[in-house]
């Protein structure tokens, strides 16, 4: 089985499949984060029920298959009336997909810097803003950020999911050098490989952040 | 597709028990002596951590059948969820086992436990309650897992019997807006499921 027939251009062509991958990884977690910091701040700080309805919408992305989620987008886009490339539907969902895990790791990190901290900050003449940025962010950051990079590992994990959509991203690219080659063990494998060179040293970079960053109380 | 839905649970549950099962086993092997099966686990559960749920579902559909091993989808994707939620349990397992200090155990074996009473009377209870809300939200995982079962061919699950519907019928939308409402429903159901069993079990 390992003499098959691959040759340097399916690599290439593979490895074009992995920058693909990046790339939608890219967008979805650069939107999650905007969206994420935004729904977070809102979750943590605005009282009763606007909090409540956000997460309970937020929660529903959380409780169906993102697959499902990628199939009733693009089925929806042009219901709308949207002419939009299969790469933009899949963008936007996994951002949304990501905004509602990013939502719960901010509220949690803005939770976590405690409430004397931020009262003896306002009065000692802070603004609410300088609050933020200056005091409750800072400590929110160390508490979240082994979190986040979870949550971008994950996203490009995820990402996997779009093939169903005939994106060509590392995935999908690999079963098209399977059914040239019929060489489905040694392909997956090479492509397995190419995830876990990916994800493995961002992942023991998340893991040397929470050792090193530990809120020491 | 209530049938789906079934199919689905089952599929989730299943995978949920054997990983437990592996997991335990997975995280003792790794804490244990370094030996052959420690660097196994370590393999298994960084694999299963640090590549995609659908390339491991994938590998077992495909990549075995070039071993001249040919499994259904359903196994297909039984055993992809399963390698996955045990890598993952494992290190939840992981984590608790560390929860617990040592000094219990040789407590509890200066009291005249032995090794086996001590696990089971000292450590299990504890590790319990310490890993029993990872394990619930590994379980929901699983059941969004399982749609990926459609990417292997398997029709008799949720999302499958939905794909099949929308075969015949080019109805989209309707269709998988029906599967997302019942996806979400099942896994609240078994949320509230879970949630009404730890009330009953950890009322101490």
């Amino acid at each position: 089985m390992f003499n098959a027939s691959i040759s340097p251009n399916d690599i290439l062509f593979m490895l074009r499949g992995a920058g693909v991958t990046l790339l939608l990884t890219f967008w979805a977690v650069l939107g999650g984060t905007l969206l994420g910091v935004a729904f977070g701040l809102l979750r943590a700080t605005a009282p009763g029920w606007p909090s409540y309805a956000l997460g309970t919408l937020l929660d529903v992305f959380r409780s169906v298959p993102l697959l499902i989620q990628l199939i009733l987008a693009t089925a929806f886009a042009p219901i709308a009336g949207l002419d939009w490339q299969p790469f933009t539907v899949a963008c936007l969902v996994l951002a949304v997909y990501a905004s509602a895990y990013c939502t719960e790791i901010v509220r949690g990190s803005i939770l976590a810097v405690p409430l004397s901290t931020r009262r003896a900050a306002r009065s000692l003449g802070l603004t609410w803003w300088d609050d933020l940025t200056v005091i409750v962010f800072p400590i929110a950051l160390r508490v979240g950020l082994p979190s986040w990079m979870n949550l971008a590992l994950g996203l490009m994990k995820d990402s996997a999911l779009v093939l169903w959509l005939g994106i060509i991203e590392l995935l999908r690219s690999s079963q098209i050098v399977v059914t040239r080659t019929q060489e489905p063990l040694l392909v997956l494998m090479i492509a397995g490989t190419i995830y876990f060179l990916i994800s493995f040293p961002i992942a023991r970079l998340g893991t040397w952040f929470e050792t090193r960053w530990q809120v020491h109380d | 597709m209530l049938a789906g839905c079934i199919v689905t649970i089952e599929v989730a549950v299943l995978s949920i028990i054997i990983g437990i099962a592996f997991g335990v086993l997975l995280a003792l092997a790794r804490m244990g002596r370094k030996d052959v099966w420690s660097w196994v686990a370590n393999a298994w559960i960084e694999v299963a951590r640090n590549t995609p749920a659908l390339f491991q579902i994938y590998l077992a559909y495909f990549g075995l059948g070039s071993l001249g091993l040919h499994i259904s989808s359903f196994l297909a994707l039984l055993a992809g969820i399963t390698f996955n939620n045990a890598g993952y349990l494992a290190e939840t397992f992981r984590g608790g086992l560390r929860a617990i200090p040592g000094t219990q155990i040789r407590a509890a074996r200066s009291l005249g436990m032995t090794a086996g009473q001590g696990f089971r009377l000292v450590v299990l209870p504890q590790l319990i309650r310490v890993v029993y809300y990872p394990i619930t939200n590994q379980m929901i995982l699983a059941v969004l897992m399982t749609a990926l079962g459609l990417t292997v061919g398997l029709d008799s699950d949720l999302a499958g019997v939905t794909q099949r519907f929308n075969v015949l019928t080019y109805r989209t939308f309707e269709y998988f807006s029906v599967a997302a409402v019942l996806y979400y429903l099942v896994a609240k159901i078994l949320l509230a499921a879970a949630r009404l069993l730890a009330f009953r079990l950890f009322r101490y």
